[in-house]
């Protein structure tokens, strides 16, 4: 529906995938994280041109690239900060050996954590691999540096991270894909066996890291004359060096200084940024997260200006950069809004919460009620820590639920202790732990919440789908399979919905002292849409007689109704309520049922 | 001064706020603005606080950061009550027009006894936003339509009257972003909001 026919309006994450379309990418991976999913699965809506997949993670992701990459193709691997952890290991030594086909590592951050355990600038890890970074500030730069990324790492030999950020990520805005715009159809290029390359032992791999530090100089070489460094010489009081999203709002305020952008951050540019602060009186950097550029300019004898308003916490935004541009012009802090503002009264707050009719509800009642220590894991079921459920000790990163139970157990901790993880966190990094909790005697007990998709990030299919990225058939992981394979003689397969089932189960197997699996099967509520033509619950005033119980399984449908004396009797939402049944199990009234009319849809 | 038109929808997620702002920015580029659209996805979309920004002007260079600053937005468009009023201060000093749809969304912090909620929205709304906002039934037509799903597309069609672009351009991107069996009922929803 626009005027020209390349023109397309994508968010950032996208416009990656229409990059590496462009550049000809044979090979992309990722395994699934906010805010980096659409990158893969905008991949998958292409006419099957690149080769792509879900990888179990990001490790592997990462390792199917680097494959790909000594084979010849172009690669890309995609994964959000927390992922590029997991993922360092074979970074750390690819970047040694130097690539065949060009490689692309797409890495989103997270400021503020909208979605993720951590907040970490993704930026301090490029520049640890001694590898190249583009910064996109918006989706055309996020398309042009995707596409540019390819032919810089297969001249350099380097790995290129192209990093977002959520506001890169998703933001969307109008990108020119050019008038010649198509798949790059650039050929695999041919794979030479090379020992001395590719074999990264000790011998081999003294020499390499020279050829590591080699390459960073000629990645110095290219950032110093790259397009994407842009300078805008003004104001010559003030100049201000920023990156990735935080140029935006520099742009809105420093409308009359100078500003040197920098797209093209590791290596840092540092003639081109002496030249700039030669010419400018004053030096300041604008960057979301931790001081990177900063640091790498101080650290080259560059002056930057100190500042009080802080930055390096938290997702930048007009009004923080407002407030530093107030500081530095001295001008009185401009608050219009919270100026004569009228008071808005004290508002609960709004936490996201488990879907009507999650199937993970029941479980995480049951340990509440059981009084369980639970060891969790990163997903939707994560929610289960929240109030009312709060069925949930600890939760640090993606499979850490089992070796962390294993752990508590070690220290004594004389409680039932289970392990929470979903499927696909199972699949991701949840084996190895419990092979762990097998080989050394330990007597975990895990609960595998088994929706067959990976939910929190939008439901993509994984190895328990039966599906791949590209909706083709595949053969579906059996989890209770694989536990007996690893070991487990203990393994349960129960209905999620089933709260009789669930207590009888776990409340049995908490106190077995050997290890045992529970697999909870239900699938995910919001993918399979039951909530479309479901048939709603009720309560019967007349029969609830304002226990409370049902308030405590945390549902968003259950809401107080009639008062009864200081209490308040339950009341469904017919049109949030999806007709899980579980309140009507917790019920001992048998206040709730079923309205038995099907929603007229 | 470059004249950006800021639009803030706020709401719970699973109300359709993606879709609609999704909307509102393929019209506005269509229409020939330079324009930038943010939004959060991930765990706000489970039951928690959902917002999306729209920023557009007709100056190509008027646009660079995807966040509204505090203050500046000219229509905020709320899915439900409370989430209008925790989002007062978005609104822009004077001009700024608030469309709210007449909904309660309980947090489970109320209803499960932790919080208190709020007892009279309504009359805070009216306090705060004055004769800035316009109250509309966007769910409860949306309900008569046959789910509460729709009430976006009405929510849509009240922003539209507000909004400089021609309704066939609004058609045309709910064609474009609704599947093809939801696409009448969504086109008449946004009709009856528009009004």
């Amino acid at each position: 529906m626009f005027n020209k026919p390349n023109l397309k309006f994508l968010s950032g994450d996208e416009a990656v995938a229409y990059g590496a379309y462009r550049a000809g990418c044979h090979v992309a991976t990722a395994y699934p994280g906010t805010p980096s999913t659409e990158i893969l699965e905008t991949i998958a809506k292409f006419n099957g041109e690149i080769n792509c997949e879900w990888s179990v993670n990001e490790k592997v992701a990462v390792e199917v690239a680097i494959g790909a990459s000594i084979a010849g193709a172009r690669s890309l691997a995609a994964m959000k900060h927390v992922g590029v952890n997991v993922a360092m290991d074979p970074i750390m030594t690819f970047t040694y050996t130097g690539v065949n086909g060009g490689m692309v590592v797409a890495a989103a951050d997270d400021p503020s954590l909208h979605s993720s355990q951590n907040e970490q600038d993704t930026r301090n890890l490029v520049k640890f691999a001694k590898a190249a970074l583009f910064e996109p500030s918006d989706s055309q730069e996020a398309y042009d540096m995707t596409r540019e990324a390819f032919e810089l790492s297969e001249r350099t030999g380097a790995i290129v991270f192209v990093r977002l950020t959520t506001r890169t990520a998703h933001t969307s805005s109008m990108v020119d894909l050019g008038d010649d715009f198509g798949y790059g159809n650039v050929p695999v290029k041919e794979y030479v066996k090379n020992v001395r390359k590719y074999v990264a032992v000790p011998a081999n791999a003294r020499v390499m890291r020279y050829d590591a530090e080699k390459r960073l100089a000629l990645m110095k070489a290219e950032s110093e004359k790259s397009k994407f460094n842009t300078v805008r010489l003004d104001g010559k009081e003030v100049g201000v060096v920023t990156s990735g999203v935080a140029y935006g709002y520099v742009m809105e305020h420093f409308e009359k200084d100078s500003v040197l952008k920098l797209g093209f951050s590791n290596p840092l540019p540092l003639d081109l940024i002496r030249d700039f602060a030669s010419k400018v009186e004053k030096l300041y950097v604008v960057e979301e997260l931790d001081p990177v550029i900063r640091d790498g300019i101080a650290a080259a004898g560059i002056k930057v200006e100190p500042h009080d308003v802080e930055l390096s916490m938290m997702e930048l935004n007009p009004d923080r950069v407002g407030a530093l541009y107030a500081e530095i012009k001295g001008l009185k802090k401009e608050s219009a809004a919270a100026e004569e503002a009228p008071e808005i009264p004290a508002l609960p707050t709004r936490p996201p919460v488990l879907c009507a009719g999650c199937s993970h509800r029941g479980v995480f009642h049951m340990l509440s009620k059981l009084k369980a220590v639970v060891s969790g894991d990163i997903g939707c079921y994560t929610l289960g820590s929240v109030p009312p459920l709060s069925a949930m000790d600890t939760t640090i990163c993606m499979g850490a639920s089992i070796g962390a139970a294993f752990g508590m157990e070690k220290a004594g901790l004389d409680r039932k202790i289970a392990a929470v993880i979903g499927d696909s966190t199972f699949f991701h990094s949840g084996m190895t732990g419990l092979l762990n909790v097998v080989y050394n005697n330990g007597a975990v007990t895990v609960i595998v919440l088994d929706n067959r998709i990976t939910g929190m990030t939008g439901h993509q299919n994984n190895p328990g789908s039966g599906k791949t990225l590209s909706g083709e058939d595949a053969p579906q992981a059996n989890i209770a399979e694989i536990c007996r394979a690893l070991g487990v003689r203990r393994v349960f397969e129960v209905d999620a919905y089933d709260l009789k089932q669930l207590e009888e189960v776990i409340g049995t197997e908490l106190e077995v002292p050997e290890p045992s699996v529970i697999v909870a099967y239900g699938t995910c509520v919001l993918a399979v849409r039951r909530n479309i033509g479901a048939t709603p619950y009720k309560v019967d005033p007349d029969k609830c007689v304002a226990c409370g119980v049902c308030f405590r399984i945390g549902c968003p449908a259950i809401v107080k109704g009639d008062p009864k004396g200081r209490l308040f009797k339950s009341y469904i939402e017919p049109t949030t309520c999806v007709g899980c049944t579980t309140c009507s199990q917790v019920c001992k009234f048998g206040a709730i049922s079923s309205t038995g009319e099907e929603e007229n849809n | 001064m470059k004249t950006i038109v800021n639009v803030t929808l706020v709401g719970v997620g699973g109300q359709g706020i993606l879709l609609t702002s999704d909307i509102l920015a393929r019209v506005a580029a269509a229409s020939g603005k330079s324009v930038r659209k943010s939004e959060l996805h991930g765990m706000s979309q489970r039951g928690g606080s959902v917002m999306s920004q729209i920023r557009f002007s007709d100056d190509p260079l008027a646009v660079f950061g995807p966040v509204v600053p505090a203050g500046q937005t000219d229509v905020l468009v709320a899915f439900e009550k409370l989430e209008a009023i925790r989002n007062y201060g978005m609104l822009k000093k004077d001009t700024g027009m608030a469309i709210i749809d007449d909904r309660d969304l309980v947090p489970t912090t109320v209803s499960s006894g932790a919080q208190e909620g709020l007892q009279d929205s309504i009359a805070v709304i009216e306090k705060l936003f004055g004769d800035r906002f316009k109250l509309l039934g966007a769910t409860a037509i949306a309900l008569e339509l046959g789910s509460p799903r729709f009430a976006n597309m009405v929510l849509a069609g009240a922003l539209s009257k507000m909004m400089p672009f021609e309704i066939e351009v609004w058609h045309a991107a709910m064609r474009e972003c609704i599947k093809p069996g939801f696409i009448d009922v969504n086109l008449k929803a946004f009709d009856i909001g528009r009004g």
